[in-house]
């Protein structure tokens, strides 16, 4: 009798555990994976303008993010990305899992990733929210960088095209 | 006799197994070289999402150190048979725990150079800091208001020192300078009528230099102040001499010497008579300062713990000083950017505190997960923050972000140290590879004169 109740507790106790595999407190395995693999490392030429670049974070915090997007002129659309990180596990994997992310897309729609959502798909705990807060703040600066370089070429188009008009 | 021969036995044993899994070790993960990715065919160990291909090896011998089998071997029979309690007077289990404690006492006296009467059995070296530091100002605490610490001491010697703030004691933290060496004249300008004590560690347990002691301890002698000094990491890794240094208390600890956990023990020096006020209350066990009964098994242990490691220091010492300079060549030959952090001259040559540049200490270790190292302490692992010892040395925020600390102990075997210095520089050239600082620097750009968006 003794044994049969000790047996269904122990039974439930041992379904109820978690799988060791995913311990709560430490790194999930997608992160892990990313860290492993990470997608996307490198650099473009910053000084192409199809490139946006961001770089956000510092040293001195333990975090520094660059991330890059390589964009279709005319339909606006991200075409590549690119990225190096200088930071902990999670800082890596958010940073590989938002270039993931950003291609393919309009750029438009990348501003609407957030931050939240790169924090669950890697399931990282309060202390590594900040990692991805950087990932989106990346995004966001890259977008920036690239919409003021298009502004400026733009703009420096127009000035020429003005002259032309001026001399003729 | 035959304990010896049964302990040369099983310490052969021992080796033949370490070797064997050495060898597995090795085997696996050379395979693992062009594909660096463990899955769930292989039988590696799968812990807190992190998987491998089996168990690390063992560099962290700051934190602890395994049990030396020659110990264990003379712990046994004191669980076994001989498990009286040291106190009990009217039957032979009492007496002879007793007797063994007493021989436990002289060896752990005779490694420092004190009489067994000086010496008392704790739970460990935090026990022996409380003791040392709220006992003596609690003691003295009508006439002595104030105590002189460093910056860079252990956690539970700066805990105490703040709890005794909040008291309404005074505490001057002394400055390290960038090696991590206090300045004298500087304790020598902070020391007041009312000085009750200057503690200051062997010793560091994060970087590994050894403050000049003996000097302090002369300007303590020369002032009248009680000396403490915390030698946990100290013991039988650098000869200690407690008339030579003049202290009058120190802390030691079991389990870094290949002793078992939970057993430690102050020294108290009898002339100059140092008192100091119970931490914990009770049956008067150990002449009234630390009641309790004494844990026979682990007291036996660490006395037969410091008499091979009187007997062995030397050796050891010449061992570790070589495989600490095989893994600092080993690891500069291939990287650049590598600092040694603390003074190199004044060191214990079993801890090798490294930064590495452009790569982040956290995102490293998570690579070094077949080498079992830390970034400092293991308390500045949860935390975000760089290590307080770093930044007591003024080493740049960055650099503190980055450091690791290797520990070099008795059973460190050269092989160890080839693999670790193999997985260490293709880690960190894995992560400059990903680092933008590091591509910022190849370009000729000066990180420090970025403006940084501070987080």
């Amino acid at each position: 009798m003794l044994r049969l109740v000790s047996k269904r507790i122990l039974g439930a106790v041992s379904r109820d555990l978690p799988p060791p595999a995913v311990l709560p407190r430490f790194y999930h395995e997608r992160v892990v994976d990313h860290y492993n693999n990470p997608r996307n490392v490198g650099s473009f030429d910053k000084n192409d303008p199809t490139v946006g670049t961001g770089l956000v974070g510092a040293p001195a915090c333990g975090d520094v993010m660059k991330l890059q997007i390589k964009v279709d002129e005319k339909t606006g659309k991200i075409v590549d990305a690119r990225f190096k990180t200088f930071g902990c596990g999670s800082a890596i994997a958010s940073s590989s899992v938002a270039t993931e992310w950003v291609k393919g897309k309009q750029m438009e729609e990348v501003l609407s990733i957030k931050n939240t959502e790169i924090a669950k798909h890697l399931s990282l705990p309060p202390v590594k929210l900040h990692c991805s807060m950087l990932a989106e703040d990346a995004i966001k600066a890259a977008v920036k960088d690239y919409e003021a370089k298009r502004a400026k070429s733009t703009a420096s188009q127009e000035e020429t095209s003005g002259e032309k008009a001026a001399t003729a | 006799m035959t304990s010896k021969l049964f302990a040369s036995n099983l310490r052969q044993q021992l080796a033949k197994s370490t070797h064997l899994f050495r060898r597995q070790l090795l085997s696996t993960a050379a395979a693992a070289v062009p594909e660096p990715q463990h899955h769930e065919d292989s039988t590696g160990i799968t812990m807190k999402g992190v998987k491998i291909s089996g168990r690390p090896l063992y560099l962290d011998v700051q934190a602890t150190s395994p049990v030396d089998p020659r110990v264990l071997d003379a712990m046994l029979p004191y669980y076994l048979s001989r498990f009286g309690n040291p106190h009990s007077r009217t039957h032979l289990y009492g007496w002879e725990s007793d007797s063994a404690v007493e021989d436990a006492r002289a060896q752990v006296a005779s490694l420092i150079g004190a009489s067994p009467k000086e010496i008392v059995f704790t739970s460990g070296a935090t026990e022996s800091n409380n003791i040392s530091i709220k006992g003596v100002m609690h003691f003295y605490k009508d006439k002595k208001r104030h105590v002189i610490t460093t910056q860079t001491e252990h956690k539970c010697v700066l805990d105490s020192c703040r709890h005794l703030q909040q008291e309404g004691f005074d505490v001057t933290y002394l400055p390290v300078g960038t090696d991590g060496i206090i300045d004298l004249e500087k304790l020598r300008a902070a020391i007041r009528p009312d000085t009750g004590l200057v503690s200051v560690m062997a010793v560091n347990n994060e970087i590994g230099v050894v403050q000049p002691v003996e000097e302090i301890g002369k300007i303590c002698k020369e002032f009248n102040v009680p000396f403490h000094t915390d030698a946990a990491q100290a013991l039988g890794k650098i000869p200690i001499d407690v008339e030579k240094w003049n202290v009058s208390l120190m802390s030691l600890s079991g389990h870094k010497i290949y002793g078992p956990k939970g057993v430690g023990a102050l020294y108290l020096r009898r002339r100059p008579r140092i008192r100091v006020e119970p931490q914990m209350n009770g049956g008067g066990q150990e002449r009234g300062i630390r009641s309790g009964t004494v844990p026979t098994p682990l007291v036996v242990g660490m006395g037969a713990a410091c008499e091979l490691a009187k007997k062995e220091m030397e050796y050891d010492e010449k061992r570790i000083s070589a495989l600490q300079e095989r893994l600092l060549n080993g690891i500069r030959e291939k990287l650049d950017g590598v600092v040694v952090n603390g003074s190199m001259e004044r060191r214990y040559a079993g801890n090798l505190n490294l930064s590495f540049a452009y790569v982040e200490g956290e995102s490293l270790l998570m690579g070094l997960k077949e080498v079992a190292v830390s970034s400092g302490s293991a308390c500045t692992s949860a935390s975000l923050e760089p290590s307080y010892v770093l930044r007591a040395l003024g080493v740049d925020e960055d650099m503190a972000h980055t450091s690791i600390r290797f520990g070099i102990g008795r059973f460190t075997t050269e092989a160890e140290i080839d693999r670790a210095i193999d997985l260490t520089v293709r880690q960190v050239e894995k992560l400059r590879e990903m680092s933008p600082l590091y591509e910022m620097v190849k370009e000729g750009i000066n990180i420090k004169e970025i403006q940084w968006a501070q987080h």
